[in-house]
Order: structure tokens, then C-alpha cells, then sequence
């Protein structure tokens, strides 16, 4: 795998569109091609090689390619790894909004936060956050019923509101807290939450799992405990008390029986 | 002698009656009387006349105070203040008509901005949740002749929408309502007894906040599942007994206001509350209506949604393609992360009603008011372009919370020399395609090109 | 004074007889002339086929529930991961939307087709300002709206009563009032059975508390029609859509037109149009032995000479519904669980908006998709055959040159039909897989131009290339010595090389030339009817005491429509 290092060389003023930076667009290419990508600060159009020094060349392919983002201001960049199907990306810093949005495969580290958006749609590939996400991760865009659809996530801090909305499948695991809105209207996959999550937790969910070993503060009123059992999550063996529901969303049948969603909470 | 207009159409909230009456002087400069408007229309109406009218651009000066200017001087500074930003955000559009908004999000195509409207701080919220999940919905007629069940959830039309009970929810006889108010049961779901509450057959308070959760029990009950004991404050009881009241009813309509779109889940309670209408539906029929609040919000998000394709929050600033994403492309967000370097606010009062945060950002950055009256936004603007007053002074289309579109009437005569919005944008137009045909340039990314290299 | 001639193309035009001849059409201020001067602007249109400018007879293009699937989807424009709202040429607006087009699309996309005008095909009275307002802001084609008959108060009234003439005297002053084209009727009687909830699923099924039939509704809007004179017939959604066993339904009433002749100034010789007919032609009784009728119904319709029929092709893609059969969106969401919107307008009608995948692998609509090819497939008289996808129920109108190439090419079908998942029990279930017609260049002409215009009685001006009418012309890299098959056909018919509307060049090699390149107008219907005290009184008692809005602020004035083009019919 061939590493291409990219440096900001100043903070953008406003924010820098940065779809060109994912091991597909950089594949194949030198320096010199990389730095000719494209980039945009609102209206005013711009190559990579204005705003980043460039070291390295990217291998052949996105799988053979590694990129890594360095500099203040990394902040300041969008879309991240944004469609990224393979290959790899890692963020020396917080990155903006958008980092590896409708992501498909490959693997991404971004140390320090991610803003709002990131993991949107998900398809593949594997994400960690090491500091926080704000809020929508791995949700759906705005009015599709299509959110994140498989992938891993590791988010080693606490996320914002609206984590996995309209969730299809893939696995989010959160490390810290989350705030409001988990899981809402999730039609599968999976969602751990080592730590608390405020409120509204899997809200009109169809389908799919929900663990949260520190509860929720207020529990939603359309599910049900049916049982207590001891399940292995995320490597830790522990006894949970198993909720359906949400009761008040409609539920589809599968060989005769009603599929619910089912949320988890630590036995004190 | 003075003479009376008829069918004039009252700008000012969502329910744009049209029945309004007004008496105009002889000479049609000056109103006289208002009949059948409520007290802000009246009002909307007889301050037109008041002392202190702005009728030229001001623009501001370096030691901080207003200076008269010409439409042309004001039209050249907007034209490069527009062209000279990154990513300009033009806000409002909710008090003027379509004409003028149509144009306006033309210009915002050419010089690269940001359109977003009132929704974004107001019914946004209910725009997204219908974008998750849809909307059943009915025009007010449809309420006035059959509706027998009235849900008022967070919302209170006695001050906010003072004619709406009576024009089209509560008292109107019509076709299969001929008993009124009497064949009517008015459920009113709050935190507070507010004078909606006083005239509801039934009041329902929530604890604040809990909206989510009260819709979900009611659905959850729908289904004939078990709830707890109390939700949001509110018994089991008292939440089967607002179930057997809708199922009760023939035709169910919800209307719903600030007090779901902005407290703690936003959309999700609107989300919510339109898939409990959509359950209803199963058992008899049931509708449910946003209560919009400037006269032509609405409006302002249908020019923008068959034009761009996004009833809101509408980036454009990439010349080649239109982006929405709320929580990014809303004016708020875009203002708190310094996102976009200048602003202009039309026919609408962003620093009254934007956050601390975003309020002290737009008076950073280039800004300019387009608005008949002084308000906070033209305070803290570089330049304010008056204009005549839509509705009173020109006319032009308007859309009813219910998306109906009203044309509306001109009953007096602007002050002489000011220019109605559509023009100015016209103008604003004109103006830019001079200042790109002069530079060469075919497009605005290429003109800032352009000016930095005339900097350099 | 500008010439223009078009030199050396293939020609397929019914108006003119020209079936694939070479010869030369020319240009002259907007019209089509027999010759033009040395001077003239010279096209080179040798090996290449030539056209009138299509013209739609339905889609939902412009109003209150297009605007609403705009709104409500924001994943539209950004279809399957990727922005679909894009500037495609350098004079032109950016095109949003991939179903639900933005009107810059819609009048760029029809453009780059070939086509010169549209019929938008459901108008809601009480919002016609909207329909206009976007009519006025979609480049280049020129437009007519239909408002809604068929659930309306007032006609309700009429027609249950037999006061033919109050009826005509209404419909003539809704036209007025709203600068409409005709009588379109969307599941008579339903929509307003939807206001409770309910629905008319037979043409005998009363309407909720008005006791009168849809039978008796649709009955009485062609005599209407007929006895205003109207250019268009009347234009019918019937009963029952997208149900399994409905075409007992459309069969019953297609009938009603046997009692009916046309009676117009237009060159019409029908009566009754009915749209989308794939979405009314099934058997079976649940959607496990779901079956075609497409035979069934074609043949009446071949038989049956004053009617005619559009298609509603299935075209396979994810799409957005909207109609004003409010009561099917609902159950169309019941199904698929995918959003539901509504509308129900006051007195008049009501609307549904629910989007909808036509998946490959989906045995429904892999039969739906064949079905609608076999109406086409079956049909003798192209002239009363018109091919549409009922934009955007069945498939975004983008699509059509993906249809065209599928009738054209049965290869090209069969490639797909033998592509399903479901392929042995869709072949099964139609007859498809035995038909090996293939639709010419000139039937083409004939179901996209002559058909759709004689139908709306437009046949003077539009769907044709004689001297005189609209110079509306299509050129098209396709050399019909060398027929080009499949893909390429398709990807030809979808760039034109040239379009040509009203004499102006606006689209070349598939790129369109300006923003707005030609003034385009709206066509609507002033139809003459002796002053009715009834009617007038019945209008001003309904609305001051059931409308929302006064009667003085429901007349769409003038600057909705700043370029009219006003049909005019003398008292009838």
C-alpha cells in the first residue's frame, strides 16, 4: 500500500469541499495529478495542490492507496473519504461534515472529532472516530428511508442527536453517551451504546437492535420487556433486559411471526 | 369621498383571509379604514400612513450612521457585494410575493448563494419531517365542511392566527358541519392553558418536551398495545379517551405550531404526530395542517421547490448544482460556523429572531436589508433598500398555509420613486450580468478569479 | 424574417404522408412553409430521420402535488448516492430532480427529446395559480392544463339532475376562471368518497351522500364536453386503477362512450380519452394471480372508434406516484409503506403522493412493465394510440426514449423481459414474449406527434409538417437505411440533434442553446355558453358558504399567463 501525505498549508476562511480526497480519485495518480484535483471554498474553485502540500504518489488502485490528513484546519474540511470504496484515510486532527458520507468500503480513522453527517448512508468499510460525532451519524439523507446499510462504526467518545436514523444494517459502537434520537425509525442492523443514552431511543423502530448498557433516561412508551438474558456484545458477556417495540410502528411478518426491533439495557 | 376595496387580501400571517375591506382616499394615497381583518392586520394596514417611512437606500458609513443613497448606487453595491463573496446567504422571503422571490433565487443561481427562508426557524422542522415521512393533508374548505374533531397541538391560533377559528377550524358552518362549533369537539394538546386551551372541549396538558413520547403512546394504544400508567404527564386514561374521541369522529384534523417544531426533537415530534394521523386513518378519516406563520412562507418554499427542487435551505453556491442539507445549509448553522461571508435578508427580520450567535455574525460580514421598514436586520446592515409593501402597495402571489395560492391586491400607491422587490431583483440582475460581460467572465467563480487578480 | 431549411432528412410525418421520404422541410417565421429563399440558414439533415415536435397528451408536470414530491424529496436529486441536480450546459439553469424534474428540467429534458408541447394532465381548480405559475416558469414548451371534473360539487349536482346546460355553463366558466384546457375526470365520484375516507371502486358504486354513479358522472361529462365543443374529449382516470381484475372496470367504462359522437370545430373525431391504460388492464383477483388483460381491452379499444388511449408504460425505475385518486395513494402506501402525502381540495378534488420502486425483481411490476407494451403491441389505429409513462407514475418522462427503443426493437425487450427474475411467470401471465411486432419510425410519428395533437384538437398547428402549421421539428441522428438498435436507438431519440420550436434552434447535439430561447405560450379554452343566472348563483352561494376563499380572488388574472394562447368556440 502506497501512502500519500497531504498537509494544509493554511485554514480555510469558510470551509473547503474536499471530495477529491479519498483513496478513488487519488488512485493511480502522482503528486502532481493529486495536487491538480479539484477542491471548492463555496463559489471559488480550487485545486488540492493550492491548499495542501502533497508527498508521495497513491498506489495503482483506491485498495492499494493510503492517504493521510495532516495540518490545523482539518476542521475545515468536508467530505473526507466521502464515497470511498477502498483503501485508507486517516485524519490527524477533527474533520468536518460529510467524513465518509455513503462510504462503501476501505478503512477510515479520523483522531480527533467528526462533525455532523459523517458515515451518512453507509454502506461499507470500517470507521473510527476517536474523539466525538456530532449529531446524524450513519443516518439517512434528508427523506430517504435508505440509512446506513452495513459497515462497522467506532466512536470512542460520546454522539450527538440522530444517531442511525432510518438504520438498515451494519453495526455502530458507541464507546461514550449519545444524545436523543437513537435508532429512530431503524429497519435492521445493530446499535451499542456503552454508555447512556438520553432520550427517545428507538422511537418508530421496525426492526433491528438496540444495546444500551447505561439505559436510557426516559424509556419510550411503545416498548415492552419480555425476558432478561445474558448476551455476548461487542466482546463483554453481560445479562440484559430484552424490550420489543416499538409497539405503536407498524411491524412486518416473517414464517408467521411479527418481527419487532429489540432494545437492550444492562440489569442493574 | 373615499372608496372601498373589497376581497383584500390580509399579508401578514399564513392565514391570508381575503375579505378584508379597506377604505382608500380619493386620491389612492392613504388608507382610511380597515374592516373585517384582526387587530395585527388592521394594523398591517393603517400603519402604512404612519410618519418615518425609509423611501431611499441608506446606505452605512464609516462612522456608523445611514446616508441616503440612489436605487443605482444601492443596485451596484448589492450586485458586487454578492459577486465579491464565496458563499453569500440571501435569508427571508416569507413577506414578499413569488414574483419577486422567483427572481430573487435566479440571482442567488448566478452569484453562487445560499437561499433558505423563515422555515428554517419556524416550520422547517415539519418540512424535514414530511421529507422523512409524509403528510396527509386537506385544504382549510376541506376543515370548514366536514371536519368534526379539531386537535390544536402546540400551537395557539387565538393570538398567532387570530381569524383561523373562525374562518375555517372552530365556528364555520359548512356543507356536512352545518351545526358549527356545536357539532365540533375541540381537543387542545399543550404545556400551557393558553386561550386556545380556554375555548377547547378538552384540554390536554403535557409535560414540555414530551410530545414524542404522547404521540407514540397514542399509537401504541392505536394498535390495542399496553402503555405505562402516565405519559408526558398525561394518564393512560385521558390518552384512550383522546383515541376514542378521534375514532369518534367522521373527520379528524391536526393542527400543530411552534410549540412541536421547536422544542427538544424538532421534526420528530412533527414525524410523530403526521404517522398518528396516518393510524387514524385505518379507523375514519384524518388530516393534519402546519401552521404557518408569515403570509408567504409557504410560498417562498414552493418558487424555491420547482425551481431547485428543496422547499428550503437551498445551496447554490456551487454554480453547478443545488444542495440542501438542513443542519448545514440552514441560515443559523451557516451563520454560527462562519460559513458564509455575506448576507443579505429580504423581506424578512433576521436579527430579531436568529440566535445571539448568528445575529452577531451577520453584522460581521457584508449585509443587506431589502425591507419597506426599519426592523433590527436593516440596524445592523450595510445597506438598506426599501421597498413598496407587498399586499398594500403591490400585489402578486401568495400561498396560504394550506399551499392554496391567492393573488394578492394593491390598494394603495407606493411612496413615490420606491421600487417593489421584483424590481430591485431585476435590477440586481441587470447589474451582475453588466459587471460579468465587463470582466469577461462567463460565470461568478470565474470572477473572483478575476477580482483576485486585479488585487494582485 | 428567418429561413431556415432542413435539408435531406429522412421525414416521417402522418400530416404530410411522408413515410421515411427524403425531402427538405423549411422554416419561415415560425412556421412551416413550402419553400424558402437562397438565404436561408441551411440544417444537414441527410441520413438523419426528421420529426414533428412531440407533444405529450399527459404528464404531471407543474402544480400543487408535483411541487409536493419536489419538497418531500430531497433524495431525488441525489439518486443513488449521487447529485442529481446539475448545470448541463453553460446558457442554461442547473436540472434538479430525477422523477420529479424542477420545471428547468422538465422543459430542458422535453426539449432535448424532441417535444414542443404538454398536457398537464390534473389541474385542482382552486390551486390553478400554482399549475400556472410553473407552466410560466418551464422553458421552451408550450403548456395546457386540464382541471379536475370528475369529483366536483357542482357537476355532481348537474349531472344527477340532467341540467346539461347549467353544466356546460359551469364547466365553460371553470375554464375561464382558471385558463384551463378541458374535462379531465380522475376516478369519478372516488376522490370525493376519499373525503370520508371511502372510494367508488365500479362504475355503478353511488358517491357517498350526492347518490349519484360514476357511470352517470363520466356519462354526463362527455355530453358536456361535447356540447361546448371543446377541442380536447374528455380525458379519464377511470375506477378501480392498479387494482387485479380492474379491467372489467376500465372495459365498463370505455362503453359509455358508445352513445356519444364528436361534435367540434377541431378536427376530433373521439369522444373519450382514457389515460394510462396499462394501470387498467389487469385480471386475476389478488396480486398472486394477477394476470393481463391487455388483450382483453385492446381489443375493445380497437374496435370502439371514438376512443382513444395513452399507455402508462412501466419503465423499471424508482419513481414518485402522484394522482389525484387520493384514495389509491393510500393504499398504495399501505402496501409499499414508503411515505404518504395527501390533498384534498375543497369541493373539487383531492391528491396522493407516495414514491414507488418498479423493481426488476418484483413479479408486479415486471407484469406491469410487459403489460404496458402489449397496449401498445395490440394497438391497430396508432392514430388513436399514444405512448406515455403517465410522467411520473409509471416512470419518469426522461424515459421515453427508453420505451420507444423497447417497441421498437424486440430484441431489445426480449433482452429484458428474459432478464427478470420472474421471467417464465411474467411470459406466462402476458402474451409479450409472442408478439414480434415492432413499432416503426412513422408509428412512432403517429402515437408521439399526429395521434396526441389530433386528440386534443391542436392537429392544425402541432404533430405535423405541413406548410402552416407550428414550426415545431425534431432531428434525429438515426438513419433509417441503417436502423440503429437498442441502446444506441434509445440514446438517439434522447439527444436530438436539432430541435427547432417555433422556427428557433434550441437544442443542438442534445445540448440546450439558452435559458429561455423562445417565448413559450400556454394554451387554454374560452368556450362561449349564454349567460346562466343559475350557474352564476350557484357559484356565489357555494362560495360563500363552503369555499375557503372569496369568489373574487379565484378568477387566475392575466400576469399568471403572460403569453395566452386563447382557443376561442363560438356559443354552442
Amino acid at each position: 500500500m502506497d501512502t500519500v501525505t497531504i498537509t494544509l498549508k493554511k485554514v480555510p476562511g469558510l470551509y473547503l469541499e474536499c471530495e477529491s480526497v479519498t483513496p478513488d480519485k487519488f488512485a493511480g495518480k502522482n503528486a502532481e495529478e493529486i495536487a491538480a484535483l479539484p477542491c471548492a471554498e463555496g463559489k471559488r474553485n480550487y485545486v488540492l495542490g493550492d491548499w495542501f502540500e502533497i508527498a508521495g504518489a497513491a498506489g495503482a488502485t483506491a485498495a492499494d492507496t493510503k492517504i493521510v490528513v495532516n495540518g490545523a484546519g482539518t476542521d475545515k474540511c468536508k467530505y473526507i473519504g466521502a464515497w470511498m470504496t477502498a483503501g485508507e484515510v486517516v485524519v490527524n486532527g477533527t474533520a468536518d461534515m460529510f467524513t465518509g458520507a455513503w462510504m462503501e468500503g476501505g478503512k477510515l480513522t479520523v483522531k480527533g472529532d467528526v462533525r455532523s453527517f459523517s458515515a451518512l448512508q453507509m454502506k461499507g468499510g470500517e470507521f473510527i472516530i476517536e474523539g466525538r460525532a456530532w449529531n446524524y451519524l450513519a443516518a439517512a439523507y434528508r427523506g430517504d428511508w435508505r440509512g446506513m446499510q452495513g459497515g462497522t462504526i467506532r466512536v470512542k467518545g460520546d454522539v450527538g442527536s440522530d444517531l442511525g436514523t432510518f438504520m438498515n444494517g451494519g453495526t455502530i459502537i458507541v464507546e461514550g453517551n449519545a444524545d436523543i434520537h437513537v435508532g429512530t425509525h431503524a429497519e435492521g442492523g445493530t446499535i451499542i451504546i456503552k454508555g447512556k443514552a438520553h432520550r427517545r431511543v428507538g422511537g418508530q423502530m421496525v426492526k433491528g437492535e438496540i444495546y444500551v448498557f447505561g439505559g436510557c433516561d426516559v424509556m419510550m412508551p411503545g416498548f415492552k420487556k419480555i425476558e432478561e438474558r445474558e448476551i455476548e456484545v461487542d466482546g463483554e458477556k453481560h445479562v440484559f433486559n430484552v424490550f420489543i417495540g416499538d409497539l405503536g410502528e407498524r411491524h412486518p411478518k416473517s414464517k408467521g411471526e411479527v418481527v419487532y426491533g429489540h432494545l437492550y439495557t444492562l440489569k442493574e | 369621498m373615499t372608496k372601498c376595496i373589497k376581497n383584500v387580501i390580509c399579508t401578514f400571517c399564513g392565514t391570508l383571509c381575503d375579505d378584508l375591506e379597506v377604505d382608500v382616499s380619493d386620491d389612492g394615497k392613504r388608507i382610511e379604514q380597515v374592516r373585517n381583518a384582526c387587530a395585527i392586520g388592521a394594523e398591517k394596514y393603517l400603519h402604512v400612513g404612519n410618519p418615518g417611512r425609509v423611501v431611499v437606500p441608506r446606505m452605512r458609513q464609516a462612522d456608523g450612521t445611514y446616508k441616503d443613497v440612489s436605487y443605482d448606487e444601492a443596485i451596484d453595491f448589492t450586485a458586487k457585494t454578492l459577486l465579491k463573496a464565496k458563499k453569500p446567504l440571501m435569508y427571508g422571503w416569507s413577506s414578499t410575493n413569488c414574483e419577486a422571490i422567483a427572481e430573487g433565487n435566479v440571482l442567488a443561481e448566478k452569484i453562487g448563494g445560499v437561499v433558505d427562508n423563515c422555515a428554517t426557524v419556524c416550520h422547517g422542522s415539519s418540512l424535514l419531517a414530511i421529507q422523512d415521512t409524509g403528510v396527509p393533508s386537506c385544504t382549510l374548505g376541506e376543515v370548514k365542511n366536514r371536519a368534526d374533531r379539531i386537535i390544536f397541538w402546540g400551537c395557539n391560533p387565538a393570538h398567532a392566527h387570530p381569524r383561523h377559528m373562525s374562518r375555517y377550524s372552530i365556528f364555520p358552518r359548512g356543507f356536512f358541519s352545518a351545526k358549527g362549533q356545536k357539532g365540533r369537539k375541540i381537543i387542545c394538546v399543550d404545556c400551557r392553558e393558553t386561550d386556545t386551551a380556554k375555548v377547547a372541549d378538552h384540554f390536554v396538558r403535557i409535560k414540555q418536551s414530551y410530545d414524542y413520547e404522547v404521540f407514540d403512546a397514542l399509537r401504541t394504544l392505536l394498535r390495542g398495545e399496553e402503555i405505562p400508567d402516565e405519559v408526558g404527564g398525561v394518564p393512560r386514561e385521558k390518552l384512550q379517551e383522546l383515541i376514542d374521541i378521534c375514532k369518534g369522529g367522521r373527520f379528524v384534523t391536526l393542527f400543530f405550531g411552534m410549540g412541536l417544531t421547536h422544542t427538544l426533537g424538532r421534526n420528530h415530534n412533527i414525524d410523530a404526530g403526521i404517522n398518528f394521523i396516518r393510524d387514524l386513518n385505518d379507523y375514519t378519516k384524518a388530516t393534519l395542517i402546519a401552521m404557518r406563520g408569515h403570509y408567504n412562507v409557504t410560498g417562498a418554499g414552493q418558487v424555491l421547490g420547482w425551481q431547485y427542487g428543496y422547499p428550503f435551505a437551498c445551496d447554490l453556491s456551487r454554480l453547478t448544482t443545488a444542495r440542501h442539507n438542513p443542519g448545514e445549509t440552514t441560515s443559523v448553522d451557516l451563520l454560527v460556523r462562519h460559513e458564509v461571508d455575506a448576507c443579505m435578508v429580504i423581506a424578512s427580520d433576521l436579527a430579531a429572531h436568529f440566535p445571539f450567535e448568528a445575529t452577531r455574525r451577520m453584522a460581521h460580514i457584508p449585509t443587506i436589508t431589502l425591507d419597506p421598514h426599519i426592523c433590527m436586520s436593516t440596524e445592523l446592515s450595510d445597506l438598506h433598500i426599501p421597498v413598496a409593501i407587498v399586499g398594500v402597495e403591490v400585489g402578486g402571489c401568495c400561498y396560504r398555509m394550506d399551499n392554496v395560492p391567492i393573488d394578492t391586491r394593491k390598494v394603495i400607491d407606493a411612496p413615490e420613486g420606491v421600487l417593489t422587490d421584483e424590481e430591485v431583483f431585476q435590477r440586481i440582475n441587470k447589474r451582475v450580468d453588466e459587471l460579468l460581460a465587463e470582466a469577461g467572465c462567463k460565470d461568478a467563480a470565474e470572477y473572483l478569479e478575476y477580482l483576485e487578480k486585479q488585487e494582485a | 424574417m428567418t429561413e431556415i431549411i432542413i435539408k435531406n432528412g429522412h421525414v416521417f410525418d402522418s400530416v404530410s404522408g411522408l413515410k421515411g421520404e427524403v425531402a427538405d422541410v423549411c422554416i419561415k417565421d415560425g412556421k412551416i412553409v413550402e419553400s424558402v429563399g437562397n438565404g436561408a440558414t441551411v440544417i444537414d439533415a441527410a441520413g438523419k430521420t426528421v420529426m414533428a415536435g412531440a407533444v405529450d397528451v399527459h404528464t404531471h408536470v407543474a402544480g400543487p402535488k408535483v411541487n409536493l414530491g419536489r419538497w418531500y424529496r430531497p433524495e431525488d436529486k441525489f439518486r443513488l448516492g449521487e447529485r442529481c441536480s446539475a448545470k448541463m450546459g453553460p446558457n442554461t439553469h442547473i436540472e434538479g430532480g430525477f422523477s420529479i424534474p424542477t420545471v428547468f428540467k422538465t422543459g430542458y429534458e422535453y426539449a432535448r427529446m424532441g417535444f414542443a408541447f404538454l398536457m398537464e394532465a390534473a389541474m385542482p381548480p382552486l390551486y390553478a395559480r400554482h399549475v400556472h405559475e410553473e407552466i410560466r416558469d418551464t422553458p421552451i414548451q408550450d403548456e395546457a392544463a386540464l382541471p379536475v371534473f370528475g369529483n366536483n360539487w357542482f357537476m355532481f349536482e348537474y349531472l344527477k339532475n340532467g341540467e346539461l346546460d347549467n353544466a356546460a355553463a359551469y364547466v365553460a366558466w371553470v375554464l375561464r376562471q382558471t385558463k384551463g384546457y378541458g374535462i379531465k375526470c380522475v376516478n369519478p365520484g372516488g376522490s370525493e368518497a376519499w373525503g370520508w375516507g371511502l372510494n367508488c371502486m365500479t362504475v355503478n358504486d353511488p358517491v357517498p351522500y350526492f347518490e349519484i354513479t360514476p357511470k352517470e358522472i363520466i356519462d354526463g361529462l362527455i355530453a358536456t364536453n361535447e356540447h361546448l365543443k371543446l377541442p380536447h374529449s374528455v380525458h379519464l382516470h377511470s375506477n378501480n386503477l392498479g387494482n387485479p381484475g380492474n379491467y372489467t372496470t376500465t372495459l365498463d367504462s370505455l362503453k359509455i362512450a358508445e352513445g356519444h359522437k364528436a361534435n367540434n370545430a377541431f378536427g376530433r373525431d373521439t369522444v373519450l380519452h382514457h389515460t394510462h391504460l396499462q394501470f387498467h388492464s389487469y385480471g386475476g383477483t389478488t396480486w398472486a394471480d394477477f394476470e393481463s388483460k391487455a388483450k382483453e381491452v385492446m381489443d375493445y379499444v380497437n374496435k370502439q372508434e371514438n376512443i382513444t388511449i395513452d399507455t402508462g408504460n412501466v419503465t423499471l425505475d424508482e419513481t414518485t406516484t402522484m394522482t389525484a385518486d387520493g384514495p389509491f395513494e393510500y393504499h398504495l402506501s399501505a402496501l409499499n409503506h414508503l411515505k404518504w402525502a395527501n390533498v384534498d381540495v375543497e369541493l373539487e378534488t383531492a391528491a396522493g403522493v407516495v414514491p414507488y420502486i418498479y423493481g426488476k425483481n418484483v413479479k408486479v411490476c415486471e407484469m406491469q412493465w410487459a403489460i404496458g407494451l402489449e397496449i401498445a403491441l395490440y394497438a391497430k389505429d396508432m392514430m388513436r394510440t399514444m405512448i406515455t409513462t403517465d410522467h411520473p407514475n409509471a416512470g419518469p418522462f426522461t424515459r421515453y426514449p427508453r420505451v420507444y427503443a423497447w417497441l421498437m426493437d424486440k430484441e431489445y425487450r426480449d433482452a429484458e423481459l428474459n432478464g427478470f427474475k420472474w421471467s417464465s411467470k411474467v411470459i406466462d401471465a402476458t402474451t409479450l414474449a409472442e408478439i414480434d411486432r415492432e413499432i416503426s419510425l412513422y408509428e412512432l410519428s403517429q402515437m408521439t406527434r399526429a395521434a396526441p395533437a389530433k386528440v386534443l384538437g391542436l392537429g392544425s398547428t402541432f404533430g405535423g409538417l405541413a406548410p402552416g402549421m407550428n414550426a415545431n421539428v425534431a432531428v434525429y441522428d438515426i438513419n433509417p437505411d441503417n436502423m440503429p438498435k437498442g441502446i444506441e436507438l434509445e440514446n438517439a431519440l434522447a439527444k436530438a440533434a436539432y430541435f427547432f420550436k417555433d422556427g428557433v434552434k434550441c437544442v443542438e447535439n442534445g445540448v440546450v442553446l439558452e435559458a429561455n430561447p423562445v417565448v413559450k405560450e400556454t394554451y387554454w379554452v374560452d368556450a362561449k355558453v349564454p349567460e346562466n343566472k343559475q350557474v352564476l348563483h350557484d357559484v356565489s352561494e357555494k362560495f360563500l358558504k363552503y369555499y375557503s376563499i372569496n369568489l373574487e380572488n379565484y378568477d387566475v388574472a392575466h400576469h399568471y399567463v403572460p403569453h395566452p394562447h386563447v382557443i376561442e368556440i363560438e356559443e354552442a
